[in-house]
């Protein structure tokens, strides 16, 4: 009997080094995947591959330089406003640097005011008082809902250029003076043992820290707390003091003086910046604010009631319980807000802010006619930058994020 | 899907480089087309003007007017491309445009580097400075410290700086690539002065609410030859613009005009004869019929009557032509043909 089953069980059980047939392949799904992804590989190499070598053939046609050498020859051209240094003799790689440090400059101050109009505004929208909610809901629906490029134009022709002419500048104690070619300031200039007084921050600043991460590590062992920030901001403001008043007080000011056409001396920013900041703070501050206020609605309310039937106060119950729990629903919409506010302020060439997009991609294009370097240049800065901001923000939300046990 | 979409993305942009065309044959590219594609700037007085009713005129604008008439013996023929200054030798180098004719400096760096090709100069201008009567000014030279309405992208922007840097004077620039946002600053009193070349600020001037309150300032600090430019690599297309542009400076050299040119068809003149094809092959070689100029003069007139139309003294422009520049060499100027032989 069982001589006569077992032959059919042999032929049953094939052997695993018999050749596959072509259809195994087909229906495998990790074969079949990574044929698919080779073949996408090859297209995308291979269509990069032919747009470089297209274009440099056809630059090269038409007589057109290609390449980067064209950054060593001097710009010739001025430059309003500059955060870092600049002549007119100056390479084109440094306006390359003036137009990313102009353009940081915006985006930065930018980002503080666009950030802290928009909490303010977010929660003046969950005001219980009408008046307050009101307002703060018209300011939204009216400034979001307008193109940016128009306020941006209105700021800078219906304010900043309808300001008095110098000679008849406003005054503002005697300290700033603003007019239609911009806002003055006294520049300090350090004298002789000023690194004093900066050595002694830096060490006013570490010990705030330390300061802050014992109070906490206290609260934590003991229960008892210690207002950390209060004596934290203390130190950072009176330490330096100190420092300054028994060095001497090694400061100077430059002041700005009305000499000829204009002030001179000092510190100052063209009306174009004042209008570009201005424009572009509001605008993203209406975005921040309904981010602001989502996040806090999307606290459930029963929270806030179980803090108080436990007798939190409620400034700590905002800070220990609703902005905690927020802050998850506000960060990763509030960092597209940060990036497209670092990429409008490429509008600043509407009116003349001498930003990345204005010196680099307009006026040294022109000059200099080498357009693909350039414009690639300035793409790589952008995608950097917008890079840069997600990868930090990011980790901040990946260190935050609900852990779930 | 997701493959099929990228491929089809791929293919597109493919394509969509493949198109662009060759340098060479930009005439049989015009013939073709029926249209000769000519770039102009955003409208200004006197040089590329549009009318309400949506037509161009001005001293480039016959520039344009002239290649059409000499091509399809029809002055019409023309798409005029209104692009800012930022864009135009892109535009020209990747073949949107033809031909560029709209007050453009020629200088070595833009001769040599961008593949670019001038075919002659239509108007020799310079740099100046408009300031408003009010502020007392009478010279460049005091003008150290003001703040100064600019153009982006110009040869004006380097000409500036050069000459405060030569002057040892300080200067702050107010910068835009849109002249219309600069002449608003300016009015609105958001720089001392504005500066261009000279034959723009008196064009932009005559469009000023109040043209006297604003006066030009006598220096020139720069040489601003202007003219219609050409791509690199089609040298034949490069002459026909460069030989209407002389042919129309010859004819009034020889006192042909658009209202004499047929009488002018006899004349016993052996240049005249060469000039408007009745003897000589002048035109053979380009492709062209050998009375191409006729068409020109008959549609659009000689170097004169175009002046004087369009930036003359009796235009709201008025740029008086008699010792200046522009006048013919006999004239005591240096504009001047080579000869039509």
């Amino acid at each position: 009997m069982s001589q006569i089953t077992a032959p059919p069980t042999t032929v049953l059980r094939r052997p695993v080094t018999a050749p596959m047939r072509l259809g195994a392949f087909v229906n495998d799904a990790t074969v079949r995947s990574v044929f698919y992804q080779a073949v996408t590989f090859v297209c995308v190499v291979g269509l990069i591959w032919y747009l470089v070598s297209n274009t440099i053939t056809n630059m090269a046609q038409r007589g057109m330089s290609a390449g980067f050498d064209f950054l060593d020859v001097s710009a010739g051209f001025n430059i309003a406003f500059t955060l870092i240094p600049y002549r007119e003799g100056d390479s084109y790689l440094r306006v390359f640097q003036v137009g990313i440090a102009n353009t940081l400059l915006v985006a930065v101050i930018g980002v503080i005011f666009a950030s802290i109009l928009g909490l303010v505004v977010g929660l003046a929208r969950l005001s219980t008082n009408w008046l307050i909610r009101t307002l703060a809901r018209w300011y939204i629906e009216i400034l979001r809902n307008t193109p940016l490029l128009l306020q941006i134009i209105a700021w800078y022709f219906g304010v900043f250029n309808l300001l008095p002419l110098p000679r008849a500048s406003i005054d503002l104690g005697g300290i700033m003076y603003l007019n239609n070619r911009g806002a003055y300031f006294p520049s300090p200039v350090p004298e002789d043992g000023f690194g004093l007084v900066l050595l002694a921050l830096l060490a006013a600043v570490v010990g705030a820290v330390l300061l802050h991460i014992w109070a906490r590590r206290r609260l934590r062992d003991t229960g008892r707390a210690f207002p950390s920030g209060l004596a934290g901001a203390a130190l950072i403001i009176l330490l330096p003091l100190l420092v300054f008043q028994a060095s001497g007080a090694p400061l100077a000011w430059d002041w700005p003086v009305l000499r000829g056409f204009n002030f001179r001396g000092g510190f100052s920013v063209p009306p174009a910046f004042c209008a570009l900041i201005v424009a572009l703070s509001i605008y993203t501050s209406c975005f921040i604010a309904e981010i602001v206020r989502a996040g806090i609605q999307s606290v459930g309310h029963g929270q806030t009631e179980a803090a108080r039937a436990l007798g939190v106060k409620p400034s700590r119950t905002m800070r220990f319980i609703i902005l905690p729990q927020a802050m998850r629903v506000i960060i990763p919409p509030l960092i597209s807000q940060y990036l497209n506010l670092t990429k409008n302020s490429s509008l600043a060439i509407a009116i003349g802010f001498p930003d990345l997009v204005s010196v680099w991609m307009n006026t040294s294009l022109n000059q200099s006619g080498r357009a693909i370097p350039i414009v690639a240049m300035t793409m790589g800065f952008y995608c950097a930058v917008s890079l840069g901001v997600s990868f930090v923000l990011n980790l901040y939300n990946r260190r935050i994020l609900l852990r779930e046990r | 899907m997701r493959i099929g979409v990228s491929l089809l993305v791929a293919a597109a942009t493919i394509l969509g480089v493949a198109g662009t065309a060759s340098a060479q044959q930009t005439l049989q590219q015009v013939r073709d087309r029926g249209s000769l594609n000519c770039q102009v700037g955003l409208p200004t007085p006197g040089f590329y003007a549009l009318a309400a009713n949506g037509t161009w005129s001005g001293m480039d604008v016959d520039m344009c007017r002239g290649v059409a008439a000499a091509i399809f013996n029809d002055p019409s023929k023309v798409q005029y491309q209104s692009v800012t200054s930022a864009v135009r030798f892109t535009s020209l180098a990747n073949g949107e445009s033809d031909m560029l004719s709209r007050t453009t400096t020629w200088t070595a760096v833009r001769d040599g580097q961008l593949g670019l090709e001038f075919a002659g100069v239509n108007f020799y201008d310079g740099q100046g400075f408009v300031v408003p009567r009010a502020s007392n000014i009478t010279s460049a030279r005091e003008l150290d410290g003001a703040t100064i309405c600019v153009l982006t992208g110009t040869t004006t922007e380097l000409n500036l700086a050069d000459y405060f840097r030569a002057n040892n004077m300080r200067f702050t620039a107010v910068t835009n690539e849109n002249v219309n946002v600069l002449v608003e600053t300016y009015l609105g009193g958001g720089c001392d002065a504005y500066t261009n070349d000279k034959s723009g600020l008196a064009a932009r001037r005559s469009a000023f609410p109040t043209p006297n309150d604003h006066m030009i300032l006598p220096e020139t600090i720069s040489k601003e030859p202007l003219g219609p430019v050409v791509r690199h690599g089609d040298n034949n297309w490069g002459d026909i613009v460069r030989w209407v542009l002389f042919g129309m400076i010859e004819a009034e050299e020889m006192g042909v005009t658009s209202a004499n040119v047929t009488e002018m068809l006899r004349s016993p003149n052996p240049g005249i004869k060469r000039l408007l094809g009745v003897e000589g092959n002048v035109g053979q070689g380009m492709g062209l019929p050998n009375d191409f100029m006729v068409r020109v003069l008959r549609h659009v007139g000689n170097y004169g009557e175009i002046y004087e139309r369009n930036v003359g003294a009796n235009t709201p422009i008025g740029i008086p032509r008699e010792r200046s520049l522009n006048a013919l060499w006999t004239n005591g100027g240096i504009l001047y043909a080579m000869p039509f032989r």
